[in-house]
C-alpha cells in the first residue's frame, strides 16, 4: 500500500526542551493508526506539526503521492491539501446552527469569492443531511451548536471533519466525555471512515483502542517506542515500563 | 433569489420600510420640497446621522460580525471627505476665479487661472502651488473613485501586514489607533497638501448649482438614505450566506476556521477592505452636508465613538448598528446643543454640554456590563427569543464545557 503521510526525523523543541525527537511515523491511503503514550509524550506536539501549526526544527513531512512536503504551507493550505483535524476539547462554533457549522466545513471551494456567491446545492444539502444522520444530529440541524450537549458537540465535530472529506483525518481523543454507547458509535464511525482513508486516532483509553482493532504507535519523549498490534506493544518490555506499569 | 432572501431575513424589508417611510417623512416636512417644519439644518443633521448609521453598519461588519476591534474606521471615513471636498472647493473656487478674471482687459491664460485658485485654496497655509495629492482635483469622476479607492487601499495595505503577521486581538485595536492618529498628525500639518488643521471648507456648496440649501440638504439626504438602504443590503447580503458563517467563525474561533481550510487572513482582509471602502462613501456624503473637513475628524476618539455606538445599539445585528448610531448621535448633539437646563444640585452644577460625555461613558459601561446585546438586543425580548438556559454553572475552562446538570445525567 503506497504511503499517504511520511513524517521523517522530525524534532522541535520548546525553549530546549525537545518536544519531539527523531521522529518518524507513516501512514498508507486506507489505514488506521492509534497513537498512545503518556502526558507529555508530543502527541498534540506531533499532529500541530503535521497541520502546520508548529514549523519543526529539522525533518521531512511528506505528503501524497507526489511526496509534496507540508513545512511551507500554511494551516489553511494543509487543510486544503487533505488533512481533517479534531481537536481535544469540541471546538464548534457555537454562535451558528448545526447545518451552518457543517456547511462551512462541506468539502467545496474556499475562497473569499467563492465563498460569497456560495449558495448551497441540492447536493450538499443532501450531504449535510446525510451526514447529520450518521452522527444522530438529524433533528437538531437548526438548533445552535452552543445548545448541543458535550457528546453531540463531539459528534458534531466529527461530523464537520467528515463533510471536509479528507484524506488523512487526526482525530484526538475523540471518546472523551462519553457515555459507553456514544464510544461504540464513534469507533463505529472512525472504523467506517478508515475503510477510504487514512485515520489516526489519539487516545489515552486502552479499552477504546482495543475497540478500534488497528496497529498502534507507541510515543515516548517525543520518539516512537514501538510500533505493532496492540497485544504486540503491551507485551513490549519498555512500553510497560514508562506507560503501563505507572 | 430576491424574494427567498428578503423572506429568509425579514428584518432587512422592515429595516427598509422603516428607512424609506422616514426619508419621505423627513421631506414632506422639510423646508425644501414639504410644509417647512423641520429646518434646513435638522435636515442636514439627519443626513449625517444616516451616513454615521452606514459608517456604524461597516464598523458592526468589520467588529460585529468579524470580531476585529477596528480603532481606524473615522479615518477611512475623514479621508473619503477629504476626496469629495478637494473636488467640491477646487471646482467652486475656479468659477469665482474665472468668474472674477473675466473682468479684466485681457482673457485669462490657463496658467493663470490655476494659479489664482491655487492662491485662493492654500493662501491660508502660506502656499499657493498644487500639492501632488491635487493632481485630480479638477475632474469630479476621478475624485469620486478616490473616495473608494483611497481609503480601499490604505486599508488594503494596512490589513495586509497586520493580518499577516497575525496581529489579533487588543494589539491589533492599538495598531489600527496608532495608523488613525499617524494619519491625523500628518493631515494637521501645513504641509501635507491638505490646508492642515483649517481643512477643506465650504463643501456645502455645490459649484455651479443655484438651487438653495433649503433643497441642496434634501438632494443629500435622499443620497444618504440611498447609500444607507445600500449598505445595509450589501451587508445583510454578505453576512447572511456561507461567507457570513466563515467571518462568524473568525471572531468565535479563528484557528479552527484555519484548520477547516479557510485562508482567514485574505477574509479578514477583505472584510476591512469592504468596510473601508463604504466607510469612505459614507464619509463623502457625511462632509458636504457638515460643510467642513479638517484634521481634527480623524482623531483616535472618533473611531471609539464609533465603538460605542456599535456597542450601545447592539454588535452582530445590523440593525443594532444603524439604532446606536441614531440613538446616540441624536443625543448627543440634543445634549450638547445646550437647549437642556443645567441641573443644579446644591453646591454642584450639571452642565449637560460638559457632563454629556460623562453620561455617555457610563452608559457604555453599563451596557457592556450588564446588555452586552445592547439596544438591540430588546427585539429579542420581544420576539421571546433568549439564550438557552444551560442549567448549571460550567464544569470546565469554558462556554462550551460540559454543565453541571449534564455532567450528572
Amino acid at each position: 500500500m503506497s504511503t499517504l503521510l511520511e513524517v521523517s526525523g522530525v524534532s522541535v523543541s520548546f525553549d530546549g526542551f525537545k518536544a519531539i525527537n527523531n521522529l518518524s511515523f507513516r501512514i498508507g491511503q486506507a489505514e488506521m493508526r492509534a497513537v498512545i503514550g503518556p502526558n507529555g509524550a508530543g502527541k498534540t506536539t506531533f499532529m500541530d506539526i503535521v497541520t502546520g501549526k508548529t514549523r519543526p526544527d529539522e525533518g521531512r513531512v511528506l505528503w501524497g503521492e507526489r511526496s509534496l512536503s507540508l513545512l511551507g504551507l500554511s494551516e489553511a493550505q494543509i487543510a486544503r491539501a487533505g488533512i481533517g483535524r479534531k481537536f481535544q476539547k469540541p471546538t464548534v462554533f457555537e454562535d451558528q446552527s448545526v447545518h451552518e457549522n457543517l456547511l462551512m466545513a462541506l468539502q467545496g471551494p474556499r475562497g473569499p469569492w467563492s465563498v460569497l456567491f456560495y449558495r448551497p446545492k441540492a447536493a450538499d444539502l443532501a450531504r449535510v443531511g446525510e451526514l447529520a444522520t450518521e452522527i444522530g444530529l438529524a433533528d437538531h440541524l437548526p438548533r445552535k451548536a452552543g445548545e448541543l450537549s458535550h457528546g453531540q458537540k463531539q459528534w458534531l465535530e466529527i461530523g464537520m471533519l467528515l463533510a471536509q472529506d479528507p484524506r488523512l483525518l487526526l482525530v484526538d481523543e475523540p471518546a472523551a466525555g462519553m457515555t459507553p454507547e456514544e464510544r461504540e458509535h464513534t469507533t463505529a464511525i472512525l472504523v467506517e471512515a478508515a475503510k477510504t482513508r487514512a485515520v489516526v486516532v489519539v487516545e489515552h483509553d486502552m479499552e477504546f483502542v482495543r475497540r478500534l482493532n488497528c496497529k498502534v504507535t507507541v510515543l515516548h519523549e517525543g520518539a516512537v517506542l514501538a510500533e505493532g498490534s496492540l497485544d504486540h506493544v503491551t507485551a513490549d518490555k519498555r512500553v510497560i515500563d514508562v506507560y503501563l506499569g505507572r | 433569489m430576491r424574494n427567498s432572501f428578503v423572506a429568509r431575513h425579514p428584518s432587512v424589508l422592515a429595516f427598509l420600510a422603516l428607512l424609506a417611510l422616514f426619508t419621505l417623512g423627513v421631506s414632506v416636512l422639510s423646508e425644501g420640497f414639504g410644509i417647512g417644519l423641520i429646518s434646513t439644518s435638522f435636515v442636514k443633521t439627519l443626513g449625517k446621522t444616516l451616513c454615521l448609521c452606514l459608517i456604524a453598519v461597516a464598523m458592526d461588519l468589520i467588529w460585529g460580525y468579524c470580531g476585529i476591534l477596528s480603532l481606524g474606521h473615522f479615518a477611512f471615513f475623514g479621508l473619503g471627505g477629504y476626496m469629495i471636498g478637494m473636488w467640491l472647493m477646487y471646482e467652486r473656487t475656479r468659477l469665482i476665479v474665472e468668474g472674477s478674471l473675466a473682468q479684466g482687459a485681457l482673457p485669462p491664460t490657463e496658467q493663470e487661472i490655476v494659479d489664482a485658485i491655487g492662491t485662493q485654496i492654500f493662501g491660508v497655509v502660506g502656499s499657493s502651488d498644487f500639492p501632488l495629492v491635487w493632481a485630480f482635483a479638477d475632474s469630479l469622476v476621478l475624485q469620486l473613485a478616490m473616495v473608494v479607492l483611497v481609503p480601499g487601499l490604505l486599508a488594503l495595505v494596512f490589513g495586509w501586514l497586520a493580518f499577516r503577521s497575525r496581529v489579533t486581538g487588543v494589539y491589533l485595536s492599538i495598531l489600527t489607533q496608532a495608523m488613525t492618529l499617524a494619519l491625523a498628525l500628518y493631515l494637521f500639518q501645513n504641509d501635507s497638501g491638505l490646508r492642515g488643521n483649517n481643512g477643506l471648507s465650504g463643501l456645502q456648496n455645490l459649484p455651479g448649482v443655484e438651487a438653495p440649501q433649503s433643497v441642496v440638504s434634501l438632494w443629500f439626504f435622499w443620497a444618504s438614505a440611498l447609500a444607507l438602504g445600500l449598505g445595509y443590503l450589501l451587508a445583510a447580503w454578505i453576512v447572511s450566506g456561507k461567507f457570513g458563517s466563515v467571518i462568524r467563525g473568525i471572531r468565535d474561533n479563528e484557528a479552527r476556521v484555519r484548520f477547516l481550510g479557510y485562508s482567514v487572513e485574505i477574509y479578514k482582509l477583505a472584510v476591512f477592505t469592504l468596510t473601508a471602502c463604504i466607510a469612505g462613501i459614507a464619509g463623502a456624503l457625511y462632509y458636504p452636508q457638515a460643510g467642513i473637513v479638517n484634521p481634527a475628524e480623524i482623531a483616535p476618539i472618533a473611531s471609539i465613538y464609533l465603538a460605542v455606538w456599535v456597542a450601545i445599539g447592539g454588535r452582530g445585528r445590523l440593525y443594532g448598528a444603524v439604532i446606536g448610531a441614531a440613538f446616540v448621535s441624536l443625543v448627543s448633539s440634543w445634549f450638547t446643543g445646550g437647549q437642556i437646563p443645567d441641573l443644579v444640585l446644591g453646591p454642584l452644577e450639571v452642565k449637560w454640554v460638559d457632563w454629556w460625555t460623562i453620561v455617555l461613558g457610563l452608559s457604555f459601561v453599563l451596557v457592556t456590563l450588564f446588555a452586552p446585546s445592547g439596544i438591540g438586543g430588546l427585539f429579542d425580548l420581544w420576539q421571546g427569543r433568549r439564550p438557552p438556559d444551560r442549567h448549571g454553572a460550567d464544569l470546565g475552562p469554558d462556554a462550551g464545557a460540559l454543565r453541571e446538570q449534564e455532567a450528572t445525567e
